[in-house]
């Protein structure tokens, strides 16, 4: 991914390869939502931007 | 222990003092134990920011403890623990504590409260109400039971969130169903068995959040779905927060050890107020417009008052 696509904050789902934008800059092991396929992405790496399938929900995970 | 916990977190609050001039002399570095940043985490880091904090996101699969060493340069000076992974989170907070790391929740409020079992002891120790509740470890355990508590019930496992599993039992034959399933699943959690009487509430329940001393705010969730988790489509809006509730929810907070955490309340026609389940990493994201309530500065304001009372180092 370029530079100008770090600046800009965007990144492509790896699911569907919609372009997300993000309204600012997002933190490592964030999750979005891809707005065109809904799937739930995890923000891998952030210089650049990079997505990934966020981890399936374990069977512990809660509250 | 658990009164000691209790004791102690009311010793951190004596020393409460101006949330606003917390932050001044507040220790540099909060640690924000994690496994994904979902808003509720975000927002935590955002304000921890905002008040000149040193945050700094730890996920649990990148934590690595020596756990022979106090010297290790990766150890927090305060950690809150926002873990998805209950068996995770337990087992770092644990690890920190041994080290003398202030941690938020301690992990014995996290053990308390991420086994269904354990909550609804403590309750019940405490004489906080709640459901009946009856613990089976066989499958003739399990119908005996079910006989003494009478169909329907609810059948839960003891860890685990979001309504995951979570049966309705209406008679003989989806009990057996239900456990039959259980013993092929695998796993040893299994072979505890939860069961509850079915609380016949409004089509509605109550979370309130509790944070030391007071219920900050409270939501009432509806669904037309016996389930009424706002992660399983429950709708929410705020609830008042009645001296009724406050004095409920603040004991169940305490027979848990105390700390931040959530209450989840059913209203039963002749009883009222039951408590039914205590969540240490409470979700809020939903919480916050409902309620009007600055629910992520309410805990940090709580951690920042705990650091800097400074009394829970060597409470492991």
């Amino acid at each position: 991914m370029s530079d100008t696509q770090t600046q800009t904050l965007t990144a492509t789902c790896p699911e569907c390869g919609a372009v997300i934008s993000f309204d600012r800059q997002p933190r490592r092991h964030e999750i979005v939502q891809c707005p065109d396929c809904g799937t739930e992405l995890e923000v891998v790496a952030t210089e650049p931007i990079r997505l990934a399938v966020a981890p399936e929900v374990e069977e512990d995970w809660g509250e | 222990m658990q009164t000691n916990e209790t004791n102690h977190w009311r010793t951190s609050r004596q020393c409460h003092s101006d949330p606003s001039q917390t932050h001044e002399k507040a220790p540099m570095r909060v640690t924000l134990l994690h496994s994904r940043i979902r808003v509720e985490e975000r927002l935590l880091l955002d304000e921890l920011e905002r008040r000149g904090i040193d945050a700094r996101p730890l996920h649990a699969d990148e934590t690595v403890i020596e756990l022979t060493s106090d010297r290790d340069p990766g150890r927090p000076e305060i950690l809150i623990d926002r873990c998805l992974s209950h068996t995770k989170a337990a087992a770092i907070v644990r690890a920190f504590e041994a080290q003398g790391v202030d941690c938020i929740n301690p992990s014995s409020v996290i053990e308390t409260c991420g086994d269904k079992l354990q909550t609804t002891a403590a309750l019940a120790r405490a004489g906080v109400p709640s459901p009946r509740t009856i613990a089976a470890f066989s499958y003739e355990g399990a119908v005996q039971a079910a006989e003494r508590l009478g169909y329907p019930l609810v059948l839960k496992p003891t860890v685990g969130s979001w309504g995951r599993m979570v049966s309705k039992i209406n008679d003989r034959d989806a009990l057996d169903a239900v456990l039959e399933h259980k013993a092929h699943l695998g796993g040893v959690q299994h072979g505890v068995i939860y069961l509850q009487e079915l609380i016949n509430k409004p089509g509605r329940d109550i979370r309130a959040f509790v944070v030391g001393d007071e219920t900050i705010c409270a939501i009432v969730r509806h669904s037309e779905h016996w389930i009424t988790n706002t992660a399983r489509g429950g709708r929410a809006e705020g609830f008042p927060v009645t001296d009724e509730l406050n004095e409920i929810c603040v004991r169940a907070a305490h027979a848990v050890g105390g700390g931040v955490v959530a209450i989840d309340l059913m209203e039963d026609p002749e009883r009222g107020l039951l408590v039914n389940e205590i969540n240490s990493t409470m979700e809020f994201k939903n919480s916050i417009a409902p309620t009007g309530v600055d629910i992520p500065a309410k805990i940090v304001d709580f951690v920042l008052q705990h650091a800097h009372a400074g009394v829970s180092r060597g409470l492991a």
